[in-house]
């Protein structure tokens, strides 16, 4: 007992140690945090009031930031499933494809999605498809880790049952597993679609479709009037997508 | 039985529309789990059709484990088990469907799909008989329907069917259960501690709904159970497990105390009854 | 049998589930029109991209020691965020929680102010932070500071609201001034969780400041957008690669961590 609690309090001053590593090498010092407060403020000041005449090209560009979200996390909802069965371990055939399955989920999920987004710009250009393909690939592994962990976590006695009655692989897997996982595939399919809309505001940022685009642009340029609608603009769909979401969730249990 | 005189018995038994009897055959049947478990040791008995039999024994006897060999939900070690004259311990894939087709099984806890409603649980005890393509686009025939609804109705629970399963009673839940075994129109049901989660009246609700498929259907009918009384109640025929070997098979009427303190190992308690009768 | 009833209201049920099914459809399909969806145009992408890891293999492994200042970095700037926003969020996680503070109309303000601090993206407001405080660390350590003190707040605010009543009743009713009670009890339950949010959004940190360089915010991404302008992909994908490291092995040290908390 006492082991443990000598290896609490060396752990802790490892760990205080390691934060005041963290301040040095930065350029970071009091005086630079001491203009830099204030300089934000000022700026923040100036987002108010926001450009309303600005609002149509804002709003063009958020409809086209929620199809990104719309259609990324849809492609990855679904491609997720296959995954989500062939990483599970009471359900796929073999614990290699098991293993491989869980290392290629992990491998896209540690791969940052802006990142996938420059990489694939390379292939069909700048602009939203770009951004769809790359959510919808992140979404993918994201989606797949948990998919699998619903599968894992199924009441195998209907499995049983369907299988004493005589039905084959495929029949027992679509009456008694399928309507298991549907329900929690979906809402965690929801949950990723708001974690989704703000990935999507973001994506313009490096050029690949949305409303980053033209916040980008305004930021270079110090409009803050404009950048003010613009944040104005993502705080509302955001706000909706979530409240829209979260009652979706609710209805599905 | 030589090859000759088989065929003979076979062809008359078929010109009379009898089935081949016995119906069921255990021959020698072994199971030794991995670990080393043995919980079947050299079981061999015969089961005729229509008949009404209830196992008996302890908790690890080797109940549930018999009535799984039989349709191989679980695969025995050595050992035949004959139905209908096919040996099923020897039956490839796709035969082995056919022959579970033929045999409905409840267990103790349901295993119903939760979300889905009664009648689709029941209609999926007819995806035996059913094209891939046709289970995975819910084109169940009127024929389908139809059995699916008789077989509700049979254990007078078709007001509920379009209730959620996770909506119903424990006792309407076995009820559901044992209407998807009849929706297969089995030649045989398997019962396995089908009333260990409900409560006393409605043990006996759930035991005379068995009772009364096997004397209206006919369909032979093997239940675990270990509460006695109610062994005692519903049984035709009682078979004794112990220790993974049959130690006792004879008529309901011959049991008495001293033979369920035999089969148990020891004296009978308070939680080997279930109590509780209606009426 | 009463189905004559249950058949009308199944009827105007499933038309209904059409219909919203339909609405679903029509969007979806604007939504394919509307992000300029194109297979053709994948397919035809497809021999760019392979090009493009052509030229990035092999890996320039003698780049390693030149970008492990940027590595660290990126490291210091996903703790510091990480520490700075759960610090900011202990007062307002006893601000936020209903069974804390009893003053309901401050308990939903609070609420309704990290909802709207949670809506705002970390890349965002990083590229925010930039534009005013120039290119660097610190906007950088601020923005996610802001970003972690969101999550960090909402969550523990919320298994703070879970919490058991029992200790709390107790030590209120033998009049202990509410700074006690927190401290005895309800610190003791919450702090395992906190300190597991906190790990949880260090792992998020870790993987957003991988890439805040990307709009000058400091870390790894400054120096790999700067390698894929100059055409040197082998020197990219060293930082991918790395990158790729960094994040899975704290991802690991953290889930490690955290099942040791539960």
């Amino acid at each position: 007992m006492k082991g443990r609690r000598v290896l609490g309090y060396v752990g802790f001053v490892l760990f205080l140690v390691t934060v005041w590593w963290s301040t040095t090498g930065l350029d970071i010092n009091w005086e630079r945090v001491m203009t830099g407060l204030p300089g934000a403020a000022a700026i923040v000041n100036l987002m108010f009031p926001p450009n309303w005449g600005y609002a149509g090209d804002v709003g063009g560009r958020l409809i086209e930031t929620i199809h990104i979200a719309i259609v990324g996390t849809s492609i990855g909802a679904i491609l997720a499933i296959p995954f989500g069965f062939l990483a599970a371990i009471n359900v796929s055939r073999s614990r290699l494809m098991v293993g491989f399955g869980k290392s290629l989920l992990n491998a896209i999920r540690t791969f940052p999605e802006l990142l996938l987004a420059i990489v694939i710009m390379r292939g069909v250009g700048p602009g939203a498809f770009a951004g769809v393909l790359a959510m919808g690939v992140h979404s993918i592994g994201m989606l797949g880790k948990l998919y699998a962990e619903v599968v894992e976590g199924i009441d195998p006695g209907p499995v049983e049952a369907l299988q004493s009655t005589g039905a084959n692989r495929i029949q027992t897997i679509w009456y008694g597993i399928i309507p298991q996982v549907l329900p929690d595939f979906a809402s965690y399919a929801l949950y990723r679609l708001e974690i989704n809309i703000r990935a999507a505001s973001v994506l313009g940022l490096v050029g690949a479709g949305g409303i980053g685009i033209p916040l980008l642009f305004n930021l270079r340029a110090r409009i803050w009037d404009k950048v003010g609608m613009i944040l104005l603009g993502i705080i509302v769909v955001v706000t909706i997508v979530d409240y829209g979401s979260a009652y979706l969730r609710k209805r599905i249990v | 039985m030589e090859a000759g005189e088989k065929d003979g018995v076979l062809l008359s038994a078929f010109l009379s529309g009898q089935v081949y009897s016995p119906l069921i055959e255990f021959k020698n049947v072994t199971k030794e789990f991995p670990g080393g478990v043995q919980a079947l040791k050299g079981v061999s008995l015969t089961i005729k059709d229509g008949e009404f039999v209830v196992i008996v024994g302890l908790s690890g006897a080797g109940k549930s484990t018999l009535l799984r060999c039989l349709n191989r939900l679980v695969e025995p070690t050595s050992g035949q088990i004959i139905i209908d004259g096919v040996d099923v311990t020897a039956a490839k894939a796709a035969e082995l469907r056919k022959v579970r087709t033929q045999i409905g099984m409840i267990f103790q806890s349901f295993n119903l799909v939760k979300r889905s409603s009664a009648l689709r649980n029941v209609l999926s005890g007819r995806l035996g008989s059913m094209s891939t393509l046709d289970s995975l686009l819910g084109n169940f025939s009127k024929e389908d329907i139809a059995v699916a609804l008789e077989a509700l109705a049979r254990v007078e629970i078709e007001d509920k069917a379009n209730f959620r399963a996770d909506q119903l009673s424990g006792g309407q839940q076995q009820r559901v259960s044992i209407a998807r075994a009849l929706a297969q129109q089995p030649k045989i049901i398997l019962a396995d501690e089908p009333v260990a989660s409900l409560d006393p009246p409605t043990s006996h609700v759930v035991m005379g709904d068995l009772k009364r498929i096997n004397r209206e259907l006919g369909i032979t009918t093997i239940v675990n159970l270990h509460f006695i009384d109610l062994a005692q109640q519903y049984a035709e025929r009682i078979i004794g497990l112990r220790g993974g070997q049959l130690v006792y098979d004879g008529p309901a009427a011959d049991v008495d105390e001293k033979t369920f303190e035999m089969i148990y190992g020891r004296s009978i308690r308070k939680e080997d009854l279930r109590g509780g009768d209606d009426e | 049998m009463s189905g004559g009833l249950h058949n009308m209201d199944r009827l105007r049920e499933e038309r209904r589930s059409w219909f919203y099914f339909a609405i679903g459809i029509a969007i979806y399909g604007w939504s394919i029109y509307g992000v300029g969806f194109d297979p053709i145009d994948l397919v035809r992408g497809l021999p760019a991209m392979g090009n493009l890891f052509a030229r990035m293999w092999p890996p320039d492994l003698a780049y390693v020691p030149t970008i492990l200042p940027a590595f660290l970095e990126t490291i210091k700037i996903a703790l510091l965020s990480t520490v700075v926003g759960g610090l900011l969020a202990i007062p307002i996680i006893l601000l936020a929680a209903r069974n804390i503070n009893r003053t309901i109309w401050l308990v939903y303000t609070v609420k309704a102010f990290l909802n709207l601090v949670r809506t705002l993206p970390d890349m965002l407001l990083a590229a925010i932070f930039v534009a005013a405080l120039g290119v660097g660390a610190l906007p950088g350590v601020m923005a996610l500071a802001i970003f972690s003190f969101g999550i960090i707040a909402k969550l523990t605010s919320e298994s703070t609201e879970a919490i058991d009543p029992g200790p709390i009743e107790a030590m209120e009713a033998v009049g202990a001034r509410k700074l006690q009670v927190i401290h005895f009890a309800v610190v003791p339950q919450i702090l395992p969780q906190f300190v597991a949010y906190c790990l949880y959004v260090f792992e998020i940190n870790i993987r957003v400041a991988a890439v805040l360089g990307l709009v000058g915010a400091g870390g790894i991404g400054r120096l790999l957008l700067r390698d894929m302008n100059l055409l040197r992909y082998p020197q990219a994908l060293t930082i991918i690669i790395a990158t790729f490291v960094l994040v899975a092995g704290l991802d690991f040290f953290s889930t490690k961590l955290r099942e040791r908390l539960i």
